[in-house]
């Protein structure tokens, strides 16, 4: 991609990422209608004056729907990795660097979580663990532990053979300092890079749940809820769907981008990109 | 070739048992009562205790994970609460369905994804290599209920082609069933040739600047000769590794999929059991997913060794 | 020339983008060979030896540029289609690689990839031309050669692997072979076998070759003709004899030094040649081999020397200081 424009259609992406993000974070005091309230007279509406993007089948504001719910899919869609990051991370920063039975032990372990096809195992999980917010949190965070760890595990192995690990070794550094001064800071760029990546897929994937009906519970809106719901009114109000379908869409692929830029600046290899 | 075979075959065990072991423990560890929850208005102390140890709740942890996994193997999974019938007969009976899925998605995804990937592969870092490489990665941006919302609205609402729902069983009407399976694996199959196309892409990329490429241009082999069996050959491991992992996320999204156009497969039975709380189903289908999903990957580990010569023949 | 020239080389130049410039890999390269006759080219790694004989065949990579004429029993390579090009590889001009271990493709077996060749230029079936194969496999030295057919690149020692390759280039009865440091990867007690069986299988074709090598030893009893290449450029050519017994460039003579010689007292250093070949995309006014000179003098880091026209032995060197010839 030239340059110039990948370099703006990167700062677009991160533009997108900050207004969907302090919407959510400051949806309480914007001007925007209830994300519950029904007003009979406008279902199905498209926009107007009291509906800047229409209503959808019950007469609720599309727009402050489309705000709240942000703030589910940027909730869970940030924490869930976090944990991932900070779990996985520190296991496969570990196991790369110490080896032996433990890292056997972890890397088992992860072929023993990754047997399981994720949206099944997070529907299991959600199922007898309840919906709620911090309960899909955490079902997703265990989910993602698999992939950072693998990240970090990898990202440790090239670096812990280099020169300056060892000569850090060679002048007494204890493990703990090796791992914090020397390696930390090296993987942290290829963790991040990978974490925003997860986000995109976290995102994704809670709005499968919500789309199931799995996900938050009602009345709580969420973008995977609204495109379910939007369905009924595909002949009539296609956009009561497209518009929560487009906002998930936009939000995803901006993750992806910023995300896959990193992961770009930090593979040596060519073509990576 | 049998001993190869045979070593995975000892890596698999280990993997399968905790594979039940793990299925079997979300279950065991749930909080809250599922007597109590069961029994809901009825219960009573003596009748939740009375049901605990009909199911054989107050037994030792160990004792039930035996028992469970015994009649697993024995081809007992339990009983539906809801309808009565038999878990392993309602898997069975709505396999089909998810398999015919599952390989169609999986056909569609081959070819829009290996012929791409073998073209942008030559045409590397063209004006289509770079556009296909962006669509890509757009495409992997678009998750599978969103992309059948639009072709419903697109195929079904709007050019009334396709059905939006419903199946149209294979014995009564073949037309009939392939349209209603239209819809579902191009929204299934979307999902995988991107991944598809650029694991092939880059894989051969390096595979045409190899020596031997260079060697069989200088023969004065046919282009598509040189294309497809000197290169497509050694790249072809890669593609089956991708095509396994694959196949898991086709299990989870043909769950979401066959959900969204009421086809009656596994995945519909999962959604419905969790709806209905009906634990013995879950737990059915989840190991039974699980474990299939396992044995895929045994299978693709077997053909990597066929394909690649030189790793059967214990070489690395 | 005893002869009509199969091969003529006419001014070939190769260009190469780069970032940091654009790269001269050959210069204005004149090559000039008769059916049946064996050219050496020698020169150093990175001489542009291997560009030359990739540019020779058009298969050069797809960013070069490519100057000059190529012309092939008449036919100027340079102007040919794709198609064209086509059939002559592998049939009337065919390669042999460095190194058998990457040129033979690991996942196909031995006998399809001598098959191909045959199946595809000469119209025979499949059975005709397993054959064939066998009968390439055993005159290039293999023994048990039907099992061979199975076989994969990987299961056969790097002497074998070279024998095979030779066997595909052999298989459609090339009238010119160009061989590309054949030697290079194997074993020094293989090296003299390869180079027996090129020589054999060259006289019994009557075959024209081109053997490539940065070892002057390989190309002395085995070529006609050896031309000395440096830095992309064509710094000597004589007929071999000639050019062993009365060698003018300076560069030639320490090439001949540095190879080790058996009959030297034990712990004699070997004259390596001092410092690199120079910076192909910095273009030097002078000589390129100057600055590593033992003769050189102001002119040679002024001016490029040009190839001096044939003389009565058909000797040509570009040097300003040529070496008085050792012996007469």
């Amino acid at each position: 991609m030239p340059a110039r424009r990948g370099r703006l259609i990167f700062w677009l992406a991160v533009g997108w990422i900050v207004v969907v993000g302090s919407a959510a974070i400051a949806a309480d005091w914007l001007p925007l209608a209830s994300p519950s309230d029904m007003d009979l007279l406008a279902r199905r509406a498209g926009p107007s004056a009291d509906h800047w993007l229409g209503a959808d089948a019950l007469g609720r504001d599309i727009l402050s729907r489309l705000v709240f719910g942000a703030r589910i899919s940027l909730t869970v869609g940030l924490v869930a990795p976090l944990l991932g990051l900070v779990i996985g991370g520190t296991l496969g920063m570990l196991a790369g660097y110490f080896r032996g039975l433990f890292e056997t032990l972890v890397v088992g372990g992860i072929d023993v979580l990754l047997a399981f096809p994720p949206l099944v195992l997070a529907l299991a999980i959600t199922t007898y663990l309840g919906q709620s917010v911090l309960n899909i949190t955490i079902t997703l965070g265990v989910l993602s532990i698999p992939a950072l760890t693998r990240v970090a595990r990898a990202a440790t192995l090239t670096f812990a053979e280099r020169e300056f690990v060892t000569a850090a070794r060679a002048l007494g550094a204890s493990h703990g300092r090796i791992l914090m001064r020397e390696l930390l800071p090296n993987i942290a760029l290829p963790l991040i890079a990978f974490f925003l990546l997860a986000v995109a897929v976290i995102i994704v994937v809670e709005g499968a749940l919500s789309f199931l009906g799995l996900g938050v519970p009602p009345p709580a809106p969420s973008w995977g809820g609204m495109i379910a719901e939007g369905r009924d009114s595909l002949d009539t109000a296609p956009s009561i769907a497209f518009l929560p379908a487009s906002t998930m869409f936009l939000t995803v692929l901006a993750f992806n981008m910023v995300g896959d830029r990193l992961r770009a600046l930090t593979d040596p290899r060519p073509g990576a990109s | 070739m049998l001993g190869f075979a045979g070593r995975r075959l000892l890596y698999l065990v280990p993997v399968l048992i905790a594979v039940t072991l793990l299925t079997f423990l979300i279950a065991a560890l749930l909080p809250g009562d599922l007597a109590i929850a069961l029994l809901a208005d009825e219960a009573t102390p003596e009748k939740v205790a009375a049901l605990r140890h009909e199911m054989g709740f107050d037994e030792p942890l160990a004792w039930q994970y035996l028992h469970w996994l015994g009649s697993a193997l024995a081809g007992d999974f339990g009983r539906s609460f809801r309808t009565g019938e038999m878990v392993l007969s309602a898997i069975l009976q709505r396999l089909p369905v998810t398999l015919e899925l599952m390989l169609f998605a999986q056909l569609i995804a081959l070819a829009i994804g290996v012929p791409l990937g073998i073209l942008c592969a030559v045409r590397n870092g063209g004006a289509f290599d770079r556009l296909m490489t962006a669509i890509a990665f757009g495409k992997l941006s678009l998750p599978a209920y969103m992309l059948a919302i639009v072709l419903i609205y697109v195929f079904s609402v709007r050019l009334k082609l396709l059905p939006a729902t419903g199946y149209v069983p294979l014995n009564e009407d073949i037309v009939g069933n392939l349209r209603s399976f239209v819809l579902p694996a191009v929204t299934l199959g979307f999902g995988e040739w991107p991944v598809l196309m650029r694991v092939l892409r880059s894989d051969m990329i390096a595979t045409l600047q190899e020596d031997y490429i260079a060697m069989a241009r200088a023969k004065g082999l046919r282009p598509w000769r040189i294309l497809l069996v000197h290169a497509l050959k050694p790249s072809s491991l890669t593609l089956v590794t991708v095509t396994g992992i694959g196949i898991g996320r086709l299990i989870g999204g043909a769950v979401l999929v066959e959900t969204i156009f009421a086809l009656p497969g596994i995945g519909r039975l999962l959604i419905g059991a969790i709806n209905a709380r009906d634990f013995a189903i879950m737990q059915g289908v989840v190991l039974f997913v699980a474990t299939g999903f396992v044995l895929v990957n045994f299978v693709v580990d077997v053909l990597y060794g066929v394909l690649d010569p030189r790793i059967r023949h214990g070489r690395s | 020339m005893t002869g009509p020239a199969l091969l003529a080389v006419e001014q070939l130049s190769v260009d190469l983008p780069t970032p940091r410039g654009r790269l001269r890999a050959v210069d204005e390269v004149d090559l000039e060979l008769a059916a049946g006759h064996t050219l050496g080219i020698v020169g150093e790694s990175g001489c542009g030896k291997t560009m030359l004989s990739r540019a020779i065949l058009q298969l050069a990579p797809r960013r070069a540029r490519l100057s000059g004429r190529v012309l092939f029993d008449g036919r100027d390579l340079t102007r040919l289609d794709a198609e064209a090009l086509r059939r002559l590889r592998g049939r009337s001009i065919a390669v042999v690689f460095q190194d058998p271990m990457t040129s033979l493709n690991p996942v196909l077996t031995i006998g399809r990839q001598i098959s191909e060749t045959m199946r595809e230029h000469l119209a025979i079936d499949g059975s005709a031309a397993a054959r064939r194969a066998v009968e390439l496999l055993a005159e290039a030295g293999i023994p048990a050669p039907e099992q061979r057919l199975r076989q994969y690149p990987h299961q056969l020692s790097g002497g074998m692997r070279q024998r095979v390759a030779i066997a595909i280039a052999l298989s459609c009865e090339p009238r010119l072979l160009i061989a590309d440091e054949p030697t290079t990867a194997l074993d020094v007690t293989i090296q003299a076998q390869i180079l027996d069986l090129l020589a054999r299988e060259r006289q019994r074709r009557d075959m024209a070759m081109i053997l490539i090598t940065h070892d002057l030893g390989i190309v002395a009893g085995r070529t006609d003709e050896v031309a000395v290449m440096y830095a992309g450029r064509i710094v000597e050519r004589a007929p071999t004899a000639r050019l062993f017994k009365a060698m003018r460039m300076p560069y030639t003579e320490a090439l001949l030094a540095a190879i080790p010689k058996l009959d030297a007292p034990p712990h004699t250093p070997l004259p390596a040649i001092s410092g690199r070949p120079p910076d192909p995309t910095r273009p030097f006014p002078g000589c390129a081999f100057a600055l590593r000179c033992r003769c050189c003098a102001e002119r040679c880091a002024e001016q490029k020397p040009a190839l001096t026209p044939a003389d009565a032995y058909r000797h040509q060197y570009a040097c300003w200081h040529p070496i008085n010839p050792i012996g007469a």
